[in-house]
């Protein structure tokens, strides 16, 4: 039976639940004057969520509700850093959506919602829990790309988002079924995940569980948006608002690299000789793809979303070496990952205005002569995307090619190394137009006067030159979540 | 005699109906959110048909919240479809092309 100390457990995630319900109301019954208001509130409401995660950080694992939630370690970074990158988003998504007039209320309740969802799914100890956490934010998520709601690109990225997101979700469950029959075949059935973990050694049905087990890496494949499951996410990012892509970017990745992680390690953990080969043909797809694809991009959004695909490539690499020391690298990459996505989407945020989106890379002409500390802010963020030391990036990228080596995958680690050259050119040639070119008639190109804005865009660009002089301890912390 | 196998088939039929529905289709967005119910459907029955053959309600259980959010994912589908449809005054999924590359 639920107890009190379950709620305990979950305190986060019922405080933020709260929350969203009374920010709904809220909205519903201010003015139009009171509602910027609603801005703070909601940042005020992440980073007090963020203070009770922490505070209630148990000394080690905690399961609550019969196993269906679990709390360690590694659920704690995740939803710590998916919470910090969320409000980031909010404090970079302000001024964007005062210009354009967007629904403001709408907009905060949705994100806290998914960030609920993100908490649910990397917290997850049972395949429902999986389930829900992650609709929770791939709806939650349709309805943000849907944010702008008169403009056609927007519509048409959100019906894309929702029939390939729902297709995964389709194939994920289809796979469940199939396991959780698996499961039953000589021995007790069910749905946990820490019971998952001992069917192979048991069933009589180990192609059925092999067959589902297919089905679920492609859902998961799906919603990491690793190649050839990657068509939504070009489309996705350029049609919506950057605010929202910045989130996708940032705390839906962070939420993939969770699910995939209990999914696979904690649910299907004995078949990792099996599942270890189909990442790794995800991951060189992915690296291939996203790489190639992304240099011929003139959108910006588009380029960065090419990008995404080959950076799940690495985090896969991660992954696919199935051990504590392979997660801890490929949790340390999507960590990584979210701050500079965010830090690059961030930038364009600063820059744009109502009726200049400044999407396209042309926009960025002459840059550093109108507004050097954008430029400068941008230049980090690129290079550490394309991995150069000694940015946060570069050291992201050497331990999940070295946790591939150590698993004895050496021509994966080659094939990353070689496709990481090949990236290098498209991200140099942003900084090229950004340094190296006139800027063009009359673009202005001027950063927003917001404070915030500057102030916390400028502590993320930064602090992806602050870890990647100083990494060991953020490394450690994952590191120790692993168990190492 | 109607066994585990024959509803395991079926639910593959299903399974195959839509994802046939959801890549073959070229005509309208609602068909493909017919496709998406008609997957859902077919996982359903896995379930069901696996959880009365193993005699575990868990299986069950988790059906009751795939309906759930089934509906809850029809609402939200619909609801862009409704504004996919008043941007562009089609629905038809050969026109829906604005993003390539």
């Amino acid at each position: 039976m639920p107890n009190f100390n379950d709620i305990l457990v979950l305190l986060p995630e019922f405080y933020l639940v709260a929350a969203a319900c009374v920010l709904l109301l809220a909205d519903a019954f201010m003015t139009p004057e009171q509602r910027p208001q609603l801005h703070w509130i909601s940042i005020v409401v992440l980073l007090v969520a963020i203070y009770l995660v922490i505070a209630g950080q148990p000394a080690q694992t905690v399961t609550a509700f019969g196993g269906m939630f679990v709390r360690d370690g590694v659920g704690e970074i995740l939803k710590i850093f998916a919470l910090g990158t969320t409000a980031m988003v909010l404090v970079y998504a302000r001024p964007y959506l005062v210009d354009r007039k967007l629904p403001i209320g709408e907009f905060y309740t949705l994100m806290i919602f998914a960030v609920i969802g993100i908490m649910l799914l990397v917290s997850a100890g049972n395949l429902v829990t999986v389930y829900l956490g992650l609709e929770l934010l791939s709806l939650s998520s349709y309805a943000l790309v849907a944010l702008n709601r008169d403009a056609r690109l927007p519509s048409e990225a959100a019906i894309k988002y929702f029939v390939l997101g729902a297709l995964a979700s389709g194939m994920l469950l289809y796979g469940m079924s199939m396991v959780y029959g698996a499961s039953g075949m000589g021995g007790t059935p069910g749905l946990g995940l820490a019971q998952l973990h001992q069917v192979m050694a048991y069933t009589t049905a180990p192609k059925l569980l092999l067959f589902g087990l297919i089905f679920m890496i492609v859902g998961i494949g799906f919603k990491l948006g690793a190649a050839p499951f990657h068509m939504w996410i070009p489309d996705v990012y350029q049609g919506a608002p950057t605010p929202v892509t910045a989130f996708i970017a940032a705390g839906s990745k962070l939420a993939a690299f969770g699910m995939a992680y209990r999914l696979l390690d904690a649910g299907m953990g004995d078949l990792a000789h099996q599942w270890q080969l189909m990442l790794a043909v995800l991951a060189v797809a992915s690296l291939a793809i996203g790489n190639l694809v992304a240099i011929v991009q003139t959108n910006l959004k588009r380029m960065l979303a090419y990008s995404t695909i080959s950076h799940m490539g690495y985090l896969l690499l991660g992954l696919s070496a199935a051990g504590p020391e392979g997660y801890a690298a490929a949790m340390f990459y999507a960590i990584c990952y979210a701050l500079m996505g965010v830090a690059a989407f961030g930038v364009m945020l600063a820059l744009t205005r109502a009726g200049f989106e400044c999407e396209e890379i042309a926009d960025l002409k002459g840059l550093n002569q109108k507004s050097p500390w954008m430029a400068f802010l941008m230049l980090l963020a690129m290079f550490s995307l394309a991995g150069v030391p000694p940015l946060f990036g570069f050291w992201a990228k050497v331990l999940v090619l070295e946790a591939a080596i150590h698993a004895g995958m050496l021509w994966l680690a080659i094939v990353g190394i070689v496709f990481a050259i090949i990236g290098l050119y498209y991200y140099l040639h942003v900084i090229k137009v950004m340094y190296f070119d006139q800027p063009a008639e009359g673009s202005v190109l001027e950063a927003k006067p917001d404070v915030s804005l500057r102030v916390v865009l400028s502590l993320n660009a930064l602090s992806l030159l602050a870890l990647g002089l100083y990494w060991g301890p953020l490394l450690g912390w994952c590191r120790h979540a692993f168990g190492l | 005699m109607i066994t585990l196998a024959h509803y395991i088939v079926l639910g593959a039929v299903l399974f195959c109906i839509a994802v046939a529905g959801l890549f073959i289709n070229r005509k309208n967005v609602i068909v493909l959110l017919m496709s998406i119910e008609l997957m859902l459907l077919a996982v359903n029955t896995n379930f069901v048909a696996f959880s009365r053959f193993l005699g575990d309600v868990s299986g069950q259980v988790f059906v009751f919240f795939i309906l759930t959010v089934a509906a809850a994912e029809a609402a939200i589908g619909l609801a862009i479809l409704v504004l996919l449809f008043r941007n562009r005054s089609t629905i038809n999924i050969a026109d829906i092309d604005s993003m390539k590359g």
